[in-house]
């Protein structure tokens, strides 16, 4: 059921953001901007190995060292509980602290071993030189094939496959198995009219976020500490500095910096325990910031996943089974999203038999982490491929086989219940109807289609609302603001309080200022961070209405709210009028200011899903791909401000590109990295890029007041698929092997 | 990085003597140089400065030829109508160095002296026929650019010399140039293959000269003469092209590296040299700017 129609004054409106000035002077602080005065610098030393056990550390020389104020290695650490950390992908909090440092073994190359802080940077760097790791190095894995052979190095010998049962008897690298059987997916297959499928690859993708990780840490007399950084979520570093040093939340402050681009990958810590323990030894201020080298080496990349899958359809098209194993690259540590992979990767379509296997692989990579919409992209690519092929296959339209199949409200989700009021098969009859879909295409371009969603998330919110004297409104909220989101909890309570946009300030507090918010992520913060705002503008129209009601001796139930301003309705108050800034002028001495913090832990939130048509050119002779033209469309449930909605679409859209055509991480022999840096990571540049087109399809969510659904992750998921499918038509074989490289498409085998 | 003196003399002789310390390095643009220095690749004694001196910037008629000074960023070769006009394939190398911003620092001089085997403006400087002013604690001498890159990282320059003048010769009548490379992405990338074709030919269409380099398959940008020679002589048919790329195919050892493997590399010279080829007589026959 649909709400019924509202009309707004500042929703869907595109107002300047009121960070953009101080972002494009260059005047907003970032990560590395923030200094504090005697601030010492510090450096992390990371392993050059693969996999080694640490034998001892001598750091008896770098403190030696003039202008080295402290050394820490993973002895200086509390050994961290096992404690599950809910976010984008799970975690433990004892992993978390032994990624921060190592302990007894450094798992994958750029594995931090000890930090250092001085005077200097260069001193610091020079410190590190002096510091002797005594490693025992070990045979290594960094790929599936090679983390699950037999005789495989084991990373973990405490790691017994969760999920499996019985509980196996030996340790093993295979960190999760999660499983879903329905139906006879083996008989649907058995008996389809045509099967699709294959084995399919994808390499760990980083997130190329342009700010590397930074932080500075202060640790105060009385034992309280105080954290400067840029993450996805203030409260998340809070929480997670607090476990992996055994400190009390409260004696923790977290003062949010803005974000220079996150996608997932700044929800967990890397830094932050590590200076702050610096700056405890050292009784100083410490600032830790990474290379983009430690950036590559060091932080979350986006599983690598080997799937093999097979999909069965009936002559006229609709999909009869699915039978699909996949394996996702861990990294170091359990969490690589199989879970959310193994429930998304056929939410889209109606299958009545289906059999997923997905494993966690823990292997000498990076521990993996969040990034956009995690583990769907993946099982996206298998499954939109396949349903291409199905296509091709049976003589039907690609978005007509979808549309055949695609889930619609009241269908069944992935977790057992009716789904609400999504959008796949309308953004499937946008997708269709668009002036894309039918364009005629030059010689040598094909076109791919794919589509895709992500469950999205609500998780609490705290906002607060207050008025200043002249009635001009403070927003205040714990969410760091990635993709714009100052201004849409600005519009939203200038729309809430009936006042222009303009008189709305937005401010991203730290964590002693406002209460808990869970972090930036999982699309979550317009809707649920919104819902918090609202609920705190509706407090404070409440008390506003309140005290014009005691003005007029009037009940306040007989005051009415309209356009920022109280109505009288009863008795001699009947059209008098006193706007919200008369009522904020006269509140102090008339029952003191108005304010309300909210917090909130909202339900409602629903799935996104999009479609992307993709148009490529490709060069025979060398393999190289160029897209020419390029379309995205998604539910967005509505769009409070839509060139920022447009722009996550925009941005998904690229990254997906840059995913499905050149992205990845290249290991030696040796374990190590060997693209560590932007020049040979290719992420897409502008040229690599047509402008890309975005349709926001409106299906308003009924559980948000102005019908928000998450849109920042959807748009990643089709753009693997949609390129490869491109590409396949026009090199007339599968693409089923990401990156596709130049040399991938026109050397690559299709194993 | 640690602090290397920097100086930026205002000529040549104070330059050379600066240049001869234990250490020093020669900075143009510093588009290689000083990202080297940072990442901790390079340490340098100390840093000397080129674009204060008149002859390593700008470019001047000689002849109908062309000196242009060692540190003149690539943006002007590309602003320069009668070099565009006489080495379109040179120009077209350089413009594919870095990005706008680069290419407001970078310079041939740098490029060449980074001596790195995928250079773009190395192999099309070779084919067009460049020579390299190199000056030094002795003298000067003019020497082939395709002389200078030793190895990837190491030029034969003696210690003290440096590059301060590349010399195009006129373009000749009937002759046309050009440059193509592969990269995955279309700009901030590094040429899998580079190659450089620049041919002469008469009234009848005939080539009577040409001279085709590579890059980033051996460990210098090459100049492969069977490959030229391979199509003198004739009208650049089928068969001509066919042993032009024989030449080829004998005379590169390409790597398997992180950018692409040997396999990919071979095939794409060919694929490149023939295009290239094709382009440069398209100039040659004025069909093409």
């Amino acid at each position: 059921m649909n709400p019924p129609e509202q009309s707004f004054r500042v929703v869907g409106t595109r107002p300047v953001r009121p960070d953009g000035a101080d972002k494009v002077t260059g005047r907003a602080l970032y990560g590395t901007d923030f200094a504090l005065a005697g601030m010492l610098h510090g450096a992390v030393l990371r392993s050059p190995h693969a996999h080694a056990r640490i034998r001892g550390i001598d750091a008896s020389r770098a403190l030696a060292l003039p202008g080295v104020k402290a050394v820490v290695t993973g002895a200086d650490f509390p050994e961290a509980a096992s404690v599950a950390i809910a976010g984008e992908s799970a975690a433990n909090l004892r992993d978390i602290a032994r990624n921060v440092m190592a302990r007894d073994k450094a798992l994958y190359e750029g594995h931090a071993v000890a930090a250092v802080a001085a005077t200097s940077p260069a001193i610091a760097r020079a410190a590190l030189a002096l510091i002797a790791v005594d490693y025992e190095v070990l045979p290594h894995a960094t790929s599936i094939a090679a983390a699950i052979a037999p005789d495989a190095p084991l990373l973990h010998d405490d790691l017994f496959t969760p999920g499996l049962k019985p509980r196996p008897e030996t340790p093993s690298n295979l960190a999760l198995h999660v499983a879903i059987d329905t139906g006879d997916a083996a008989a649907a297959l058995a008996g389809a009219a045509a099967v699709a499928g294959g084995h399919y690859t994808t390499q760990p993708v980083h997130q190329g976020y342009i700010e590397p990780h930074a932080c500075v840490a202060q640790w105060n007399a009385d034992g309280q500490a105080q954290i400067w950084a840029s993450s996805q979520g203030a409260f998340m570093i809070r929480s997670l500095v607090a476990g992996a040093l055994g400190l009390k939340q409260a004696d923790i402050r977290v003062t949010p910096l803005e974000i220079g681009g996150g996608f997932g990958g700044k929800t967990t810590v890397y830094l932050e325990p590590v200076a702050l323990q610096l700056a405890r030894q050292a009784g100083r201020p410490v600032r830790l910031e990474m290379s983009r080298s430690e950036v590559f080496r060091a932080t979350g990349p986006a599983p690598g996943a080997v799937i093999d899958i097979r999909l069965g359809a009936d002559k006229d098209g609709m999909l009869v089974g699915a039978e699909m194993t996949f394996h996702y690259t861990a990294g170091a540590f359990p969490g690589a999203a199989a879970h959310p992979a193994a429930l998304l990767a056929l939410a889209g379509y109606k299958v009545p038999n289906r059999k997923i296997t997905g494993w966690e692989v823990v292997c000498n990579l990076p521990s993996s982490a969040a990034y956009r919409a995690p583990g769907a992209p993946q099982v996206a690519f298998a499954v939109e491929s396949c349903l291409d092929e199905l296509a091709l296959q049976l003589g039907i339209d690609p978005i007509e086989l979808r549309l055949k199949n695609a889930v619609g409200p009241g269908d069944t989700g992935p977790m057992g219940l009716p789904h609400g009021q999504i959008g796949l098969i309308e953004c499937l009859e946008a997708a269709r109807a668009h002036p894309h879909y039918s364009a005629p295409l030059a010689p040598g371009e094909t076109r791919g289609v794919a589509a895709g969603g992500w469950a999205n998330y609500g998780g609490p919110s705290t906002a607060a609302v207050a008025l200043a004297e002249d009635g001009s409104v403070l927003v205040t909220t714990g969410s760091p603001d990635i993709g714009g989101s100052r201004a849409a909890m600005a519009m939203m309570a200038a729309e809430t309080l009936g006042v222009p946009y303009e008189t709305v300030r937005v401010t991203i507090a730290d964590t002693a200022s406002i209460g808990f918010s869970f972090l930036t992520g999982g699309s979550r913060t317009t809707f649920a961070t919104g819902h918090a705002v609202i609920a705190a503008a509706n407090q404070v129209i409440a008390t506003a209405r309140a005290r014009a009601a005691q003005i007029w001796g009037v009940a306040a139930d007989t005051v009415a709210w309209r356009d920022g301003a109280a109505h009288g309705t009863a008795g001699d108050s009947a059209g008098k009028v006193l706007t919200l800034a008369e009522i904020a002028g006269k509140a102090a001495n008339a029952g003191g200011p108005i304010s309300a913090e909210v917090g909130v832990n909202p339900a409602g939130w629903l799935p996104g899903f999009g479609v992307h048509i993709c148009d490529c050119a490709l060069d025979a002779e060398t393999g190289q791909v160029k897209v020419t033209r390029y379309t995205a469309i998604q539910d967005v449930g509505r769009a409070i401000h839509p060139a920022y909605v447009e722009g996550q679409l925009q941005g998904g859209a690229a990254q997906g590109i840059g995913w499905a055509l050149n992205e990845a991480y290249v290991y030696g022999a040796d374990g190590r990295m060997e693209n560590p840096g932007f020049l040979d990571y290719r992420v897409p540049v502008a040229s690599d890029l047509p402008m890309i087109d975005t349709v926001l399809v409106d299906k308003p969510n009924p559980d948000h007041p102005y019908g928000v659904k998450g849109v920042g992750e959807t748009p990643i998921v089709p753009p693997l698929a949609a390129v490869a499918n491109a590409v396949s038509r026009a090199a007339g074989r599968r693409q089923r092997h990401l990156p596709m490289s130049p040399e991938q498409v026109l050397l690559g085998g299709d194993a | 990085m640690p602090p290397s003196p920097y100086s930026a003399p205002d000529n040549l002789g104070e330059a050379l003597g600066l240049a001869a310390a234990p250490g020093a390095r020669v900075l143009a643009g510093g588009t290689d140089l000083l990202i080297q220095t940072r990442a901790g690749r390079l340490a340098p004694t100390a840093m000397v400065d080129l674009k204060r001196i008149d002859r390593a910037m700008g470019i001047r008629p000689a002849g109908q030829g062309f000196v242009i000074g060692a540190a003149t960023p690539c943006t002007a070769l590309r602003d320069d109508a009668a070099l565009v006009a006489a080495w379109p394939g040179v120009v077209e190398a350089a413009s594919l160095i870095g990005s706008v911003q680069v290419r407001n620092r970078a310079s041939l001089g740098g490029n060449l002296c980074n001596a790195s085997p995928a250079a773009d403006s190395v192999p099309a400087l070779i084919a067009a026929g460049a020579t390299a002013v190199v000056a030094g604690p002795g003298g000067e001498r003019e020497v082939p650019v395709e002389a200078i890159p030793a190895g990837p990282g190491r030029t034969t320059l003696a210690p003290g010399e440096l590059v301060i003048e590349l010399r195009l010769p006129p373009r000749p009548p009937g002759g046309g140039d050009a440059y193509l490379r592969l990269t995955p992405r279309t700009e901030m990338d590094i040429a899998v293959v580079g190659v450089g074709a620049a041919l002469v030919l008469d009234g009848s269409g005939r080539c009577t000269a040409a001279r085709i380099a590579l890059g980033a398959v051996a460990p210098t940008a090459l100049l492969v003469e069977a490959a030229g020679a391979a199509l003198v002589g004739t009208k650049l048919e089928e068969g001509a092209i066919a042993a032009m790329l024989a030449a080829i195919d004998a005379a590169i050892s390409p790597i398997d590296d992180q950018r692409a493997s040997a396999a990919y590399r071979r095939r794409i010279a060919g694929v490149l040299a023939t295009r290239a080829v094709a382009r440069a007589a398209a100039r040659a026959r004025g069909e093409q700017a």
